[in-house]
């Protein structure tokens, strides 16, 4: 009996791993391939040579991988400098002073956390064509900072745990509010920036839907519309699409080796807080 | 299916406490111009954040309400009101309707997928081996972007591709079907793919929120008697109630705005069109914003009416996982 579920158990892993892991499998053996041998191999075949190079360079100089990486960089120092800064300025705000409208400033950003950003994305778009800023990576830089409410969770929660003293000794001590919360709140803050970095560099790397959106220019593109972008012109070579693919995934995979126990509590934060 | 935030718990906790202002410390010499400079500095503070939540947040969806009874084509200056047209035309047009339809096919599979998350959070929260690379495995494909996953699942589920390769290999041809092409099954396989994606994002939530759990329960109901089963219904389940609870409500609105994964791997066709891509269509190639609008407005009611519930069944402080 105690042995039947214990073979259950490992089974049941087992099974799931594969499921798990099977289709990224074949796609990394479909990236190693020549076009002949990916049309009339079976998936589960090896790549006759796995030192085949060809569609990752195909990927790199007719795909724009590269350029999609810097794309994707750019945005994403621009954004999490700007959700940091914003993130700890209303947490610093709302924990650290009483003032009047407190209140309904707390249940403005609350209220908003209802709000799914999928379904305002039709009127946004005309305010940001508005502000003349379509085909501009300053619209997703924008979008990414200024509506990101978990963050500000984050912060707010984590701003609690700095004691009041600190500042209260560096105001003794003359500083004014700017250099209280550029000297002492934000270097306090590092945990939860480093969750903010986490959390929010995965997702403006995996973010479509904005880029989708409101870039047009292929020289913009950050790696998931690029990815997306090149699947159109090579939609008949597979293995192309799958060393695009591949290389698409593994900055994230290193990523998760390294950075592990921080990525579970980041998303189970900021899913559940 | 989405990792959308909804726990309020500090928000709340926060807005309960009363605005008075404590006594302040005021450093030497503190005139008549620091003591308003002070008053002052919160909404020095606040002013961008906030300016951006009002431009980004809080103007669309006004603007969004006004759009839905016009028949405004996005480039037109003038705006003409129309009423509930668009919305009567939102639950007349079959066409429309069929995108509530074709949502419940990812309400099941997020149903699914808890079921799934719930038995390995369960069995990886007691003793096993390698506990750390099956977490991670399961966990890994939530940090895969949305099109990787859509052209992974295309050339796995493609006529000849890997999932039938396995049908041939173990005598199954007679399952082979288009996994994609046929508008029969083309939702159930999206639907799986879905589940593919989302379950490590759950199964780390309900396992997280087990492991918090006294280990003092475990020993004294170990003392009673009770075998893995009991301890899983008795003691387990209804310490997750809250995760559960959570977890069933992002299932849900996720469900209603499914769109990178049907989007790549079939742009909508084969019955698969969903409730966002609709829209996006409306709104960008169609230039019905007016209509667009109504139905992203008809997407927001559902998705606070769904929280509403749930936050009626949970009540929200026992949410927490540390």
């Amino acid at each position: 009996m105690k042995v039947a579920a214990v073979t259950a158990k490992y089974t049941t892993l087992v099974v799931a791993s594969i499921v798990t892991l099977l289709p990224l499998g074949l796609i990394l053996f479909g990236s190693f391939k020549t076009n002949q041998e990916f049309l009339s191999t079976n998936p589960f075949q090896p790549p006759a040579d796995w030192f085949n190079v060809d569609n990752y360079v195909l990927a790199f100089t007719k795909g724009g991988m590269a350029l999609a990486f810097f794309n994707t960089a750019l945005i994403f120092v621009a954004a999490i400098a700007g959700t940091i800064l914003i993130g700890a300025a209303t947490a610093y705000a709302l924990d650290r002073f009483r003032f009047k409208g407190r209140t309904i400033v707390l249940l403005l950003f609350l209220l908003a956390t209802l709000v799914p950003g999928v379904t305002t994305q039709v009127a946004t778009f005309q305010i940001i064509n508005g502000l003349g800023l379509y085909g501009s990576r300053w619209a997703l830089i924008l979008l990414f900072m200024g509506t990101d409410i978990v963050s500000i969770y984050i912060f707010l929660q984590f701003m609690r745990s700095i004691p009041r003293s600190l500042d209260e000794a560096a105001m003794i001590e003359g500083a004014g509010h700017l250099r209280i919360f550029f000297q002492i709140i934000l270097p306090n803050l590092r945990p939860a920036i480093a969750t903010v970095v986490i959390i929010k560099g995965i997702g403006i790397y995996n973010e479509f839907f904005l880029p989708y959106l409101y870039l047009n220019d292929p020289d913009k593109l950050p790696i998931s519309t690029a990815l997306f972008a090149f699947k159109g012109p090579y939609g008949s070579q597979w293995e192309a699409i799958c060393a695009c693919v591949v290389i698409t995934i593994i900055p994230i995979l290193v990523l998760f080796l390294f950075l592990q126990r921080y990525i579970y509590n980041g998303f189970t934060q900021g899913a559940t807080k | 299916m989405t990792s959308a935030p909804t726990g309020l718990g500090p928000m709340i906790a926060a807005a309960s406490e009363p605005d008075v202002a404590r006594p302040t410390r005021t450093p030497g010499g503190a005139g008549r111009r620091s003591a308003w400079y002070r008053r002052l500095t919160p909404y020095l503070f606040l002013l961008v954040p906030v300016g951006l939540l009002l431009l980004l947040t809080y103007t669309p969806v006004v603007n969004m309400f006004w759009y839905s009874v016009t028949d405004w084509d996005g480039l037109d200056k003038h705006k003409a009101f129309v009423g509930l047209d668009n919305y009567v035309e939102v639950f007349t047009d079959p066409d429309n309707l069929r995108v509530f339809y074709v949502s419940l096919y990812y309400v099941v599979g997020s149903l699914v997928q808890m079921a799934l998350a719930l038995y390995f959070a369960t069995i990886l929260s007691f003793k096993v081996r390698f506990k750390n690379m099956w977490k991670g495995i399961l966990f890994f494909p939530y940090l895969i972007n949305g099109v990787a996953i859509g052209l992974i699942f295309l050339n796995f589920l493609k006529p000849g591709g890997g999932l039938d390769t396995v049908l041939m290999k173990t005598g199954l041809e007679s399952l082979v079907h288009q996994w994609t092409g046929d508008p029969d099954i083309a939702n159930y396989s999206l639907a799986a793919v879905s589940v593919w994606r989302y379950t490590g994002l759950t199964f780390v939530m309900f396992l997280g929120a087990i492991q918090s759990i006294n280990s003092e329960i475990y020993e004294a109901a170990a003392l009673d008697g009770a075998n893995r089963w009991h301890e899983f219904w008795s003691i387990i389940l209804p310490s997750i109630r809250p995760i559960v609870g959570l977890a069933f409500i992002l299932g849900i609105s996720g469900s209603l705005s499914v769109f990178e994964i049907p989007f790549v791997m079939t742009n909508g066709a084969n019955g698969t069109e969903t409730f966002v891509i609709r829209t996006v269509w409306m709104a960008f190639q169609r230039n019905t914003v007016g209509l667009a609008s109504a139905m992203a407005v008809v997407l927001l009611v559902f998705v606070l009416l769904v929280t509403w519930i749930q936050r009626r069944l949970v009540p929200e402080e026992e949410v927490d996982l540390t």
